[in-house]
């Protein structure tokens, strides 16, 4: 199969009765922008670490808003925090600091 | 004993209290300088650079050269006790040295008037005048300080700081010291007539109610305020006093700011005087009204160990205060210092994606690093690229496809491992590139490299290299009549000096006009990345008393050159926002 440099997620299920959220809580306290995300992926198609790799800050917040929280901290080590993404949102996400908040809340709760 | 007295117990102990405390924290501090600093200062202690220290700390430390400059008010505030106080103890020691004759001890100096009741000579009723003079200096200084406290404007300051209780107390004690100065030295002349024409005239006044214990009591009063103000002084802000004149020797001999917090930022932190010139003009305070997040205000928390990352966030890094220190500490970088992020997990990064990217050969060629921020302005990008293809120059756009950041922004926010490692994959490319100039758009980029990288090639702002093809006479260039405004970005202005060659640029091509706030002056456009907390609300806040500031001479066109600053402003006037490089290339002259 031709390769077109993205690929699709496999299909899964979250049983949200299940999911912690106290991680988004705490996110939403600290950039109270992060719920307005409508999506767009504007962010991911402007980012620059996106243009080498995998990276995918869409994917990122949309599992981190899912409770989905495994490998986050080791996809955000990839973030140059560079602000495009930032500049570009038609939401006004603050999405540099909340790349800078989910690392230290995931750092903060993996001890 | 003939010249002592129980009174000057407090004073005597309180000084020996404060050599001892103030040799003892600058010798810790000194040792616990890092290997760097300590070197610089082994290297340079035997050196001239010694000559231009002492003239900068005689400029500095007495006549307050940059506290005039700021304002006339404020200057003759400050110098008036500080400098007045210091030729009352100089002139004071001079008397009693002239005057008296024998050994004496040093308190003699300090108490002069209640241990020399006659005027023996003429040059003692001259002494005893301009004694009185001086401490009138003080006191009218003492008087406007009181003044600032209700009134700042009259020293042209918008506010003052907020002081802990701590430094309120040391202040009052040292307002305290002068008056008492004068009651003491009056009521002794009230008895003795041994006073100038200050004290005389008001000891006459005292003189029908003179008893010798009041006169003591006095004296003792003024020796106790000394003494609290010796004793609370290197725990408060008055260490400044003493720690400027070590900061000047220190920073003379090439110490600088590292990345940790060491010996030499306590110097810095304790030189601070805590005067709130970094307030005043602040985006944060003057725009968004937020306070207690100033420079002066986080180094007092640093200082006292209650410094935190929440106080370090709130700032633009826009270097407004650091450009108005009258210290001239580097308040950037001990905010950075907080921001550091320590636990090893979110303080690594994994840039290995990037480790494949393949250097192009470029001898002969110019380097041109667009940034990050450029590609969101393709419009700079396009002219630079019309520019180099104008004047026949060969370039390689380094990071035309595929960008890697420069490193600034992680730096900024505290990751400072994850900057280096952007760094070292960047400079690896320059290097082996083979190029001998690196030409960048973006100022955040051109600090980065000039500051913070080693490169062995020559750096330019896209406007330096504009200027120098200018100037060679390879670009010629059309002048149409558009006013034009010139806004200076933090990072390229205060960041890196650079204010002549964007306007002699923006000269050939168009009419100049000036804007309010200039040069050191500018404003910050609000979308610095130094902050990454500041909602988008605050920020347009910011943009919007830059771009006010920019309207006013009614120009046609909004000039900047950085493509962040171009970004901001964008969307804030309705004037056409253009970066210098496009201007230019608008301009382009071609038979």
């Amino acid at each position: 199969m031709r390769k077109f440099g993205f690929s699709i997620s496999q299909t899964r299920s979250i049983d949200l009765d299940q999911v912690d959220f106290s991680h988004l809580d705490e996110l939403k306290e600290i950039v109270p922008s992060f719920m307005v995300c409508i999506n767009c992926g504007g962010c991911t198609a402007t980012c620059s670490a996106q243009q080498f790799s995998d990276f995918n800050i869409r994917k990122i917040k949309t599992q981190f808003m899912q409770g989905q929280y495994d490998g986050l901290a080791k996809q955000l080590e990839k973030c140059m925090l560079c602000g495009k993404c930032t500049l570009v949102c038609p939401r006004e996400v603050n999405l540099r600091n909340s790349v800078v908040a989910m690392r230290r809340i995931l750092t903060k709760n993996s001890k | 004993m003939k010249y002592f007295n129980p009174f000057v117990l407090p004073f005597v102990i309180g000084a020996f209290v404060l050599l001892g405390i103030c040799v003892f924290k600058y010798i810790r501090w000194y040792r616990s300088f890092d290997r760097v600093q300590r070197s610089k200062v082994k290297k340079n202690i035997l050196s001239l650079k010694f000559i231009p220290a002492i003239w900068e700390a005689v400029m500095e430390c007495l006549f307050h050269r940059k506290v005039f400059r700021r304002n006339l008010v404020l200057g003759y505030m400050h110098s008036s006790i500080a400098f007045g106080w210091f030729l009352l103890i100089l002139v004071g020691a001079i008397e009693a040295e002239l005057c008296v004759s024998g050994s004496k001890p040093f308190w003699v100096a300090i108490f002069y008037r209640f241990f020399v009741h006659e005027h023996t000579t003429e040059m003692s009723r001259i002494f005893a005048h301009i004694m009185d003079a001086l401490l009138l200096v003080v006191l009218s200084g003492v008087t406007l300080a009181v003044i600032k406290m209700v009134y700042s404007k009259i020293v042209g300051m918008r506010r003052v700081t907020k002081h802990v209780l701590f430094d309120r107390f040391a202040k009052f004690s040292l307002w305290f010291i002068f008056p008492l100065r004068l009651l003491a030295e009056s009521y002794t002349a009230a008895y003795y007539g041994n006073g100038g024409f200050m004290t005389q005239a008001l000891g006459n006044l005292f003189a029908p109610i003179y008893h010798e214990y009041v006169e003591i009591a006095l004296w003792t009063m003024y020796s106790i305020c000394l003494a609290v103000f010796f004793v609370s002084l290197p725990f408060s802000r008055y260490m400044h006093i003493f720690t400027e004149v070590f900061l000047i020797f220190f920073r003379r001999m090439g110490v600088t700011e590292g990345d940790e917090h060491t010996g030499f930022t306590k110097y810095e932190l304790s030189a601070c005087s805590r005067c709130g010139i970094c307030i005043d003009n602040c985006p944060m305070d003057k725009e968004l009204g937020v306070q207690g997040v100033q420079s002066v205000y986080l180094l007092r928390d640093i200082r006292y160990k209650r410094g935190t990352e929440e106080v370090a966030n709130q700032c633009l890094m826009c270097q407004r205060c650091s450009s108005d220190c009258p210290v001239g500490l580097d308040l950037m970088t001990i905010r950075r210092q907080v921001r550091t992020k320590e636990t090893s997990l979110d303080a690594s990064g994994n840039y290995s994606y990037a480790d494949n990217i393949q250097a192009f050969n470029s001898v002969g060629r110019v380097l041109y690093f667009g940034g990050c921020m450029s590609h969101l302005t393709p419009g700079i990008t396009e002219a630079m690229e019309k520019i180099f293809e104008a004047v026949d120059q060969k370039y390689w756009y380094m990071d035309k496809d595929r960008t890697i950041c420069c490193g600034r922004p992680l730096l900024q926010q505290g990751f400072l491992k994850q900057a280096k490692d952007l760094r070292l994959k960047n400079q690896s490319m320059i290097i082996k590139s083979k190029a001998k100039l690196l030409v960048t758009s973006c100022p955040i980029c051109y600090q980065s490299f000039t500051k913070e990288y080693n490169l062995p090639i020559k750096v330019m702002h896209h406007t330096e290299y504009i200027a120098e093809l200018i100037k060679s006479g390879r670009l010629k260039l059309r002048k149409d009549d558009l006013k034009v405004v010139y806004h200076d970005p933090c990072e390229l202005g205060r960041g890196c000096g650079i204010y002549n060659e964007p306007r002699e640029v923006l000269k050939s091509v168009s009419t100049l006009v000036k804007a309010k706030n200039e040069r050191e002056k500018s404003l910050c456009c609000g979308f610095n990345l130094g902050s990454t907390v500041l909602t988008m609300e605050q920020q347009t806040k910011v943009r919007d008393a830059a771009v006010e500031s920019l309207m006013d001479k009614n120009p046609d066109l909004i000039a900047t050159a950085c493509p962040m600053c171009k970004k901001a402003f964008n969307h804030a006037t309705t004037l056409q926002v253009k970066d210098v490089a496009e201007i230019v290339a608008e301009n382009i002259f071609d038979n």
